[in-house]
């Protein structure tokens, strides 16, 4: 009896282990959290499994830890949204086939009651400009994404410091973390309007600024380099970036609605 | 192993004189008691001759060798029972000899029979009486096949039936040709099983007697006082 | 308040998929690494107990101190570890409940034991002697006290799984919280808080608080046969 226990306690790390091991293809895919949290993965990959049975496993990251990632050859599909990192990444021999995927729109969130008055303009600049002037709070996600890459370029375009500014937190979280806290502190913050149609728990926030056309938030898909990092998936990898840059994959992005409304726009160059 | 000696040995834990001087040979025949009250050395002396202690001054020699023999059991003042079955700890000392699990549940269910536990043997040892778990300790060194068997103290909490339990066993562990060295503060006892005594009071040994002459004609003032149930505590002796 | 929290029971009451393949990767990570350090840390901690060897005394601190390490701490080691760009890479290990129970075994290790040091060295102190007399080999030791000292060890086992299943910071560096894959319950509660959704959070942290409670009944209920079996 004791040997027969002896026997199962050491077998069992083996067959846990063991059942973990999936006969199915798959890759490694890097995005970002906003994407992943919009629910846009969980709506567009099980048709691509369906069709290719290539099963896509989504590791959710800011856009600076998943070009990281893919630096490090830790993924073998990338789709973030910061076209100069992008850019950067493929020109350092990081990254190949980049393409466009998608776009959507940042929107500036903040209490109903306004204080900074950014409703009344519909230049993004000019907002930040009127923030830095007042006492409201924003909340930085502070985390190399590509939202606070964004809000970056404008505070810079408005000539102003924010660590300067005493109304300026950084967070050094994703996007539902950073609405929840500006939810609670009354604060305003730059959003990514995916992630803000699926976010539960507005509380006093609503939208102040949107439309600008730098406001304009552009995906871009890319395999990561096999040259640098011969494990990589590539041939399952450019099916998916084919598959998601064809008329069909167009197709289910633009399909994605939240409320009846669409999240992400195609993109992608014929 | 034989002879045993321990020359001008001394114990000093902490500078406390609990054995100073002894001098003591024990060579392979009968049953050995060393009689003497409470604190006078007792337990550390069996120790000193199993090797579980080191002496501070002098030396202990097993046949002339300083190593501690092989072949020595000790059965304690409070025997140590594991959270098993009464056969399980009857065993415990076979353990090192690497036998196959069948082998040595057999040859403790032998031994167990022959104290008279056999029929406990599934029990939990740690349920056992007071008795029951001497005679345990006894049965589980009896397996060892001992040369030479220490107790410390074997009666020291056990009513007069039991006493008389443990006594037969050791009389018969000595039938099986164990050498043995016992202490006690029991007078009786001392008599009934005895063939000789060492005296010891004070840390130091005050006499060695046969033990036929020892309870009739004892050589030492400290003895006499002491068979008359009345030694002192402190002991200063001027003859 | 109260809406959410009628929710989270009903995702419960008709077993959701979504929780049972989460509670169920969690419970395979936590048994295997817990597992792991048992036959890793039993062992050890019991020779510290015994055995006499210069360094001893530093090697007990060290386990001890080890008992707090951080668990996002040796997420970022088992990461780098692991990274394709790192040492390990070549198994493509990262991103995977391997990577998971890899890391969750470090973290319980020290706490195997210090626990088992502990517990057997209170009884080595009763039976040292005893042992000595029976010529015991270090291996005689360690197996005996070890098999005696079964029952508190089971508690420590159970410890080691609470500590595992409560873990996240390791588990979300190594393993991508990736759904339906490497998405334990305590990473899928932060994911889902973060997210605002809070039913699924809160039906989660039902579980895990009951899976908690009932380790630790467990290890009373067994300490109480015990007792009463063995004394």
């Amino acid at each position: 009896m004791a040997n027969l226990v002896r026997r199962l306690i050491l077998t069992l790390p083996l067959l846990l282990l063991g059942a973990v091991a999936y006969a199915e293809e798959s890759i490694v895919l890097a995005s970002t959290t906003s994407t992943d949290q919009s629910g846009l993965f969980g709506f567009m990959l099980p048709k691509f499994e369906a069709k290719t049975g290539i099963k896509v496993k989504v590791v959710a990251l800011g856009t600076g830890q998943a070009l990281d990632t893919g630096r490090r050859g830790d993924a073998d599909v990338l789709l973030v949204h910061d076209r100069p990192a992008e850019d950067k990444f493929v020109a350092e021999g990081f990254g190949v086939e980049r393409r466009d995927v998608m776009y959507n729109d940042f929107i500036v969130v903040g209490p109903k009651a306004d204080p900074a008055r950014l409703k009344q303009t519909k230049d993004v600049v000019e907002g930040f400009k009127r923030l830095a002037a007042g006492t409201a709070p924003f909340v930085s996600r502070g985390d190399k994404s590509g939202t606070n890459a964004a809000e970056l370029r404008f505070w810079k375009d408005a000539g102003i410091d924010p660590k300067g500014w005493s109304g300026y937190k950084e967070a050094g979280s994703g996007m539902g973390p950073t609405l929840n806290m500006s939810a609670a502190m009354g604060a305003y913050t730059l959003a990514d309007r995916g992630t803000w149609l699926s976010f539960k728990n507005r509380q006093d926030l609503e939208i102040v600024l949107e439309g600008d056309k730098r406001l304009f938030n552009p995906y871009g898909v890319m395999l990561v380099n096999p040259a640098k990092h011969p494990h990589v998936k590539s041939a399952a990898g450019m099916k998916f970036i084919e598959w998601i840059t064809s008329p069909e994959g167009q197709a289910v992005i633009a399909d994605y609605k939240i409320n009846g409304e669409q999240l992400f726009f195609p993109g992608a160059k014929p | 192993m034989f002879p045993i000696r321990l020359a001008d040995v001394s114990f000093m834990p902490d500078g406390r004189n609990v054995l100073s001087g002894v001098n003591l040979e024990i060579a392979d025949e009968g049953i050995t008691t060393v009689l003497g009250p409470n604190g006078s050395g007792k337990t550390v002396l069996l120790r000193l001759v199993a090797g579980l202690l080191a002496p501070h001054a002098g030396s202990v020699h097993w046949n002339g060798g300083t190593v501690p023999a092989a072949g020595i059991a000790m059965v304690f003042q409070q025997p140590i029972l594991l959270r098993t079955s009464v056969l399980h700890n009857a065993a415990l000392g076979l353990k090192p000899l690497g036998l196959p699990r069948r082998e040595r549940q057999r040859r403790a269910l032998g031994v167990l029979e022959r104290v008279g536990l056999a029929h406990r043997a599934e029990d939990s040892a740690r349920r056992l009486s007071g008795g029951e778990r001497q005679r345990l300790a006894l049965a589980r060194a009896w397996l060892m096949q001992p040369r030479l068997l220490l107790l410390d103290e074997p009666t020291a909490a056990l009513d007069p039936t039991a006493t008389e339990a443990v006594e037969q066993i050791i009389r018969s562990i000595r039938t099986d040709g164990a050498r043995i060295l016992m202490t006690t503060h029991n007078l009786g006892q001392a008599m009934r099983i005895s063939d000789d005594i060492v005296f010891l009071a004070g840390g130091c040994v005050r006499e060695r007697t046969p033990a036929n002459r020892f309870f009739s004609r004892p050589q030492s003032p400290e003895a006499r006082l002491f068979i008359q149930g009345e030694l002192p505590w402190r002991i200063s002796f001027d003859d | 308040m109260a809406d959410t929290l009628i929710e989270a029971l009903a995702l419960l009451l008709h077993l959701d998929p979504q929780v049972l393949v989460i509670v169920w990767l969690s419970f395979r990570v936590g048994i295997a690494a817990v597992t792991l350090a048992t036959l890793i840390g039993l062992p050890l901690g019991a020779f510290v107990a015994v055995a006499r060897f210069p360094g001893r005394d530093a090697l007990t601190v060290f386990l001890n101190a080890m008992m707090g390490l951080p668990s996002v701490v040796v997420g970022v080691i088992v990461y780098l570890l692991l990274s394709r760009s790192g040492p390990l890479g070549s198994f493509g290990l990262l991103f995977s409940p391997p990577a998971m129970i890899l890391a969750q075994t470090i973290l319980v290790v020290p706490l195997m034991a210090a626990l088992t040091r502990q517990i057997v060295e209170d009884a080595w102190r009763d039976y040292a002697q005893e042992f000595r007399s029976m010529r015991y080999s270090l291996a005689d030791n360690v197996g005996t006290l070890l098999y005696d000292c079964r029952f508190s060890l089971v508690v420590a086992l159970l410890a080691g799984m609470g500590r595992s299943m409560s873990e996240v910071g390791a588990v979300m560096i190594v393993g991508g919280n990736i759904e339906g894959f490497t998405r334990t319950m305590t990473t899928a509660i932060a994911l889902e808080t973060a997210k605002g959704d809070l039913p699924l959070s809160i039906a989660l942290g039902i579980v895990l608080i009951a899976v908690v409670l009932a380790l630790n009944t467990a290890a009373f209920g067994l300490r109480r046969w015990a007792m009463r079996r063995y004394g």
